[in-house]
């Protein structure tokens, strides 16, 4: 059974405030039976320093990506990882994370790929429940393994390929990576140099609103008439596009997947998660450089 | 044990003691480093702009080295990463561990791949690895430099 949303007023302002917790909620419902949480952060050892109560660790690198195939995990890969982790599919999980919940927000497109019903952000991530110095420990939970059915991966709705960007060209597109990388000055994120590309700038069209300005300071998402300043008026979306949004790898782009779709309402949103390090390596795919989109 | 038994005696310590254990207790290996990696000495607290930064890892890391006078040349190791960051530090703690105290000729014998020696791989993956190869990479540029 599902546990019921969280009420709080200042959820109900976005398109599926369901998708959203607040903290207090989490540390009302942290013993509710049939709930969750799931923490996912870049560094994979932050959660041995301290953790939720209660929490399992989700990695990226380690349980959500095929260790062979530039791919995520297939269905018997997800549900194995499910039962290990004690969730069954009527199970509502909260995923929480460092950094703005940025990888939280790809754990959960990677949870969305797999149709799990009930998947959660907690709003402010990890960094606002520590700041409001709620409960963390250094105890690994053993969760009782559940019954995960293996459910096939839908990448049609909410994943986009090379091949359906080349189709989608002249379409909403928005470019979530810093200003230096999508006018093609950077061959990488500033501080992240590893993940290169052979060649810099932006796909014809799109738009850049990097990521992370869909967070306040505190972590939390903007308000939702901020949202739409950014993404409607600023980038030049309307509601019922079709958008592909991309980054590097897809990891910052599933977060502002997340915004769109469940925080804006957008039907149509995929996540291109090839992203950079595909297309700026791709031969005779059109690259824009500069600050403006470009014609396609 | 290691294959090859050409690393300091430390560095060969850790090695063994991560390679002898499971992958679920490398982890648990890695925090110990983390939390016991030196904080940085007073004299560097205001002067990170002095230290170089560690551009292979994805948090904002500093080190520099120290090198002793002749004859044996003493390394001494200095790294700064941030608390949220444990797995950079982690990888800081172990070559501190390794290799602080040791003459510079030493310093400067340790392979290069001697990071990926410690099983951690399939433990962090291999990506956040490189992160330790460029920590060990700009140590052993410094002190070349700094014992010219």
């Amino acid at each position: 059974m599902p546990v019921a949303p969280d009420p709080h007023p200042s959820l109900s302002q976005y398109a599926h405030p369901e998708r959203l917790v607040t903290t207090q909620w989490l540390a009302d419902n942290l013993d509710t039976p049939g709930l969750v949480v799931v923490e996912s952060d870049e560094d994979v050892l932050l959660y041995d320093t301290g953790h939720i109560p209660g929490a399992v660790k989700i990695d990226w690198h380690l349980d959500l990506n095929d260790p062979v195939t530039r791919d995520y995990v297939d269905g018997d890969g997800f549900a194995a990882l499910m039962r290990r982790a004690g969730i069954s599919r009527d199970t509502t999980v909260v995923i929480y994370g460092d950094k703005n919940n940025w990888w939280a927000a790809y754990a959960l497109w990677v949870f969305s790929l797999f149709g799990h019903p009930d998947v959660r952000l907690l709003n402010g991530g990890r960094a606002a429940w520590v700041a409001e110095a709620r409960p963390m420990t250094r105890e690994v939970p053993t969760p009782v393994e559940s019954d995960y059915p293996v459910v096939m991966r839908d990448d049609s709705g909410l994943r986009a390929f090379k091949d359906d960007v080349l189709a989608h060209l002249g379409k909403p597109m928005i470019d979530v990576r810093s200003p230096g990388e999508y006018s093609g000055e950077l061959l990488h994120m500033p501080d992240y140099p590893q993940e290169g590309a052979l060649r810099g700038g932006h796909i014809p069209g799109a738009a850049n609103v990097p990521w992370a300005k869909a967070a306040a300071d505190d972590g939390r998402f903007r308000d939702r008439a901020e949202l739409e300043e950014i993404y409607l008026d600023g980038a030049g979306l309307a509601p019922g596009d079709d958008v592909v949004a991309y980054c590097r790898i897809g990891e910052r782009s599933s977060h502002t997947w997340f915004v769109l779709t469940h925080l804006l309402g957008f039907a149509h949103v995929r996540n291109y998660d090839g992203s950079w390090t595909e297309w700026g390596n791709a031969v005779r795919v059109p690259v824009v450089q500069g600050n403006a989109p470009g014609a396609v | 044990m290691s294959a090859t038994r050409d690393l300091p005696e430390a560095f060969e310590q850790i090695v063994d003691d991560f390679t002898a254990a499971s992958t679920r207790e490398r982890l648990d290996l890695l925090l110990e480093f983390s939390d016991e990696l030196p904080e940085l000495p007073e004299r560097f607290v205001d002067a990170r702009d002095s230290m170089e930064r560690v551009d292979e890892c994805q948090s904002p890391v500093f080190l520099t080295v120290e090198v002793g006078d002749h004859p044996d040349r003493t390394v001494h190791l200095y790294v700064d990463a941030p608390l949220e960051a444990p797995t950079t530090r982690g990888f800081a703690g172990i070559l501190h561990a390794g290799l602080d105290g040791l003459p510079a000729d030493d310093v400067l014998a340790v392979p290069d791949d001697a990071p990926m020696r410690l099983g951690l791989a399939e433990a962090v993956s291999p990506l956040r690895l490189r992160g330790m190869v460029g920590m060990l990479g700009r140590i052993k540029r410094q002190v070349r430099a700094k014992s010219a």
